[in-house]
């Protein structure tokens, strides 16, 4: 009845439903073993439309979905959606706005690298972490939720400027959350970074050469793990960034590990900025004084990009004079981020291959939107 | 058998013959026969009261660890959570999936619980509280301990699920892999006492214990204990982020509760017996030996578990190399450096 097997490899089928995917992403592994073959991504299980919805919807209408398109840097889409919007009809943000626009998105993605820290140690195998990460993140949401009324999806920004202005408690609390980081990150250090296990989980694997990242267009903490030194708020300056001392963190290797180490060390980096931003910020109104009502912009195309917390998000939009876009293209960077993974994959361990897709960094509606 | 009844003759006179009644209840009682049956119930009623209670001192270990308060709700402080749970747990309809190896799976969960009640024969809980001191007590623990991989392999093979053929295979290379070093760090000891039974370990602990002169044996022992019982850093055969539930992933409700249940109490024995080789047993100043013996479990318990919720785990290649290439030659160093300081001195 069993006939013997002819073939030396077999399908496994990584997902959806899989610990590990965080979402419904399913990979296609081919193994021989415990080595992989070869891998092969299958997106598409959390399609929604999103592009299509922005068809059938007025600009304004639009503005919530960004923040579902990927909910853990909800803000760096807003931002990046409205810069579009507000670049297609000529419009001037104040410079309060942009620096609560600078100083919201910075510990949106403070927020989105602690829940990653958190979810890359859980793919590791260590549980604790995970909780610790939880708990500072919990600062950032009570924080957001003071200014901008939900803790995860927000939609915070407007064509012009924000929705409502910071007070001093907001200002205090920023302060008081980037004092208590700091003081955890020697926990941190000691608990994950200096573990040797989790060195030796890392370390050399999943390696992205500077050439592959061109290749596959990778960008974000991924393309600067390899040594790319691209980011936007640097490269191509947008919103109140040009006014602010920062650096941007980069990795040798573009392994596993670099990739944990540039996403810590921008959480450094960010909590700079929102101090020099909590210290220069300057008084004024957070809203543009023409905001039209009804948004009816000339034909034209507009590109927008602004650096999220996985990489470049761009927003595409055409107009042809009507009240709803013709066309919205959003350049997600998971998606181009995630291409990388069946080069990357191959004679590697299924474990190997959790590590590396947990460090990819993907949201998984983000690629599918 | 040591208190067979007396094969002589029955006496004649109702005086006589109700002495003997009493002679043969007396001898019934004291009889291994007798002592088995106690013994067992014991074990039953130790193993569920036990797992119950690490279920529960896990849940509130690891909570704590990472600044949470874990079950608050059922009981003091959660106290009789596990038993609400074992109850749902008991409710739960039993699943088989279709394409399973049907007898093998309805059997590898009873098999991997045999073992672990075997073990509960020998161990010394306090001088006189042991089921049966046996000369070859530490060989039938390692022995049926060793039983346990046979049932992970049953369960694994017969889910007819790739994840769980995974975790089984992992358990098999595991389990033997840590087993030698487990079994070389164990010889050391035996080789300085120069007997198998473990109340003999025990006593011969009389003025120091073990771990003083025996440092590098205990963290060998527990480095390939943590190991044996599949616990983090060394849960590779149910490693959750990679093979979803390992080797169990097919099963659910009590059968699921049984693997949980084998997994706590394999946990109880591999502490108890740190604290016979290493920690003294029964021995300690002021509380009776039983509970003395039971802190030190709880304690060796409360290691393992720390050391689950602090570090990742490791790759699987990673854990054969480190077995092979470090701890077997240093439990081999470590062997051969004990029989030397023996013959010296």
């Amino acid at each position: 009845m069993l006939e013997p097997l002819e073939e030396k490899t077999y399908v496994l089928n990584f997902g959806p439903q899989h610990p590990a995917t965080h979402g419904v992403l399913r990979v296609e592994l081919e193994m021989e073993g415990e080595f992989i073959v070869k891998a092969n991504p299958d997106i598409g299980y959390g399609h929604r439309g999103h592009e299509h919805m922005a068809e059938n919807r007025n600009y304004l209408q639009f503005l919530p979905n960004m923040g579902r398109v990927d909910y853990l840097h909800a803000l760096a889409y807003n931002q990046g959606y409205c810069m579009a919007v507000e670049k297609l009809i000529g419009l001037e943000v104040p410079e309060r706005a942009e620096f609560i626009r600078v100083i919201t998105a910075e510990l949106n993605r403070i927020a989105s690298h602690l829940l990653w820290v958190g979810a890359y140690l859980l793919d590791l195998g260590a549980f604790t972490p995970f909780l610790y990460c939880f708990d500072d993140r919990e600062n950032i949401l009570d924080l957001l939720d003071r200014v901008t009324g939900s803790r995860l999806t927000y939609c915070y920004y407007r064509f012009g400027g924000v929705l409502q202005d910071i007070d001093q408690e907001f200002i205090d609390g920023c302060r008081k959350f980037a004092k208590r980081l700091r003081s955890r990150w020697r926990d941190y250090e000691n608990l994950v970074t200096k573990n040797i296990i989790f060195i030796e989980r890392t370390r050399g694997i999943g390696i992205i050469t500077r050439e592959q990242c061109v290749r596959y267009g990778l960008t974000g903490p991924m393309a600067r793990a390899s040594g790319i030194p691209y980011d936007i708020r640097k490269c191509e300056p947008y919103s109140a960034y040009p006014l602010f001392d920062f650096e941007i963190p980069l990795g040798e290797r573009g392994d596993t590990m670099d990739r944990y180490l540039v996403r810590m060390r921008e959480m450094e980096q960010s909590l700079r900025i929102i101090e020099q931003a909590l210290d220069k910020l300057p008084d004024g109104p957070i809203m543009a004084e023409k905001v039209p009502k009804r948004i009816k912009p000339a034909a034209g195309e507009v590109y927008a990009a602004v650096e999220a917390a996985r990489g470049e998000f761009g927003c595409y939009i055409v107009s042809q004079g009507d009240v709803k876009p013709y066309r919205i293209k959003l350049r997600v960077p998971s998606f181009a981020n995630l291409s990388i993974l069946p080069e990357v994959a191959v004679d590697t361990l299924v474990a190997d291959l959790v590590a590396i897709l947990g460090s990819i960094d993907i949201v998984v509606p983000e690629i599918d939107r | 058998m040591v208190g067979a009844p007396p094969a002589a003759p029955l006496p004649e006179t109702e005086n006589g013959k109700t002495e003997t009644h009493m002679e043969t209840a007396a001898t019934i009682f004291g009889s291994d026969l007798f002592r088995m049956i106690v013994g067992l119930i014991g074990v039953i009623a130790l193993v569920s009261v036990n797992a119950l209670f690490l279920i529960w001192m896990e849940r509130k270990v690891a909570a704590h660890m990472q600044l949470r308060p874990g079950p608050m709700e059922v009981g003091w402080h959660g106290a009789i959570q596990t038993i609400a749970d074992a109850l749902k747990l008991l409710g739960k309809e039993l699943i088989t999936p279709e394409d399973v190896d049907r007898p093998v799976y309805l059997l590898a969960p009873i098999v991997i619980f045999l073992p672990v009640l075997v073990s509960f024969l020998v161990i010394p809980f306090a001088p006189k509280l042991i089921i049966r001191d046996m000369h070859v007590g530490v060989l039938l623990i390692l022995s049926f301990a060793t039983l346990t991989v046979l049932a992970i392999l049953m369960a694994g093979w017969a889910s007819n699920n790739k994840y769980s053929v995974f975790g089984a295979i992992r358990s098999v290379a595991q389990n033997v892999a840590y087993e030698i070093p487990l079994l070389i760090t164990v010889m050391s000891i035996i080789l300085m006492v120069g007997s198998f039974s473990l109340v003999d370990i025990v006593k011969a602990q009389e003025r120091y214990w073990f771990i003083l002169i025996q440092p590098l044996a205990f963290i060998l022992y527990i480095t390939c204990a943590t190991a044996e019982t599949n616990r983090a850093p060394f849960d590779l055969p149910e490693a959750e982020s990679e093979l979803v539930a390992g080797f169990h992933t097919e099963y659910s409700g009590m059968r699921f509760a049984l693997f949980f249940l084998a997994e706590y109490t394999n946990m109880f024995i591999v502490s108890a017996l740190a604290t016979v080789f290493f920690l003294g047993g029964w021995r300690g100043p002021f509380l009776p030996g039983w509970a003395w013996f039971l802190i030190k479990v709880y304690a060796m318990i409360f290691l393992i578990m720390w050391f689950r919720w602090t570090f990742p785990r490791v790759r699987f290649d990673q854990l054969i190399t480190f077995a092979w290439k470090i701890l077997i030659p240093l439990a081999f160093a470590n062997l051969l450096l004990t029989a030397f300081v023996m013959k010296l001195f």
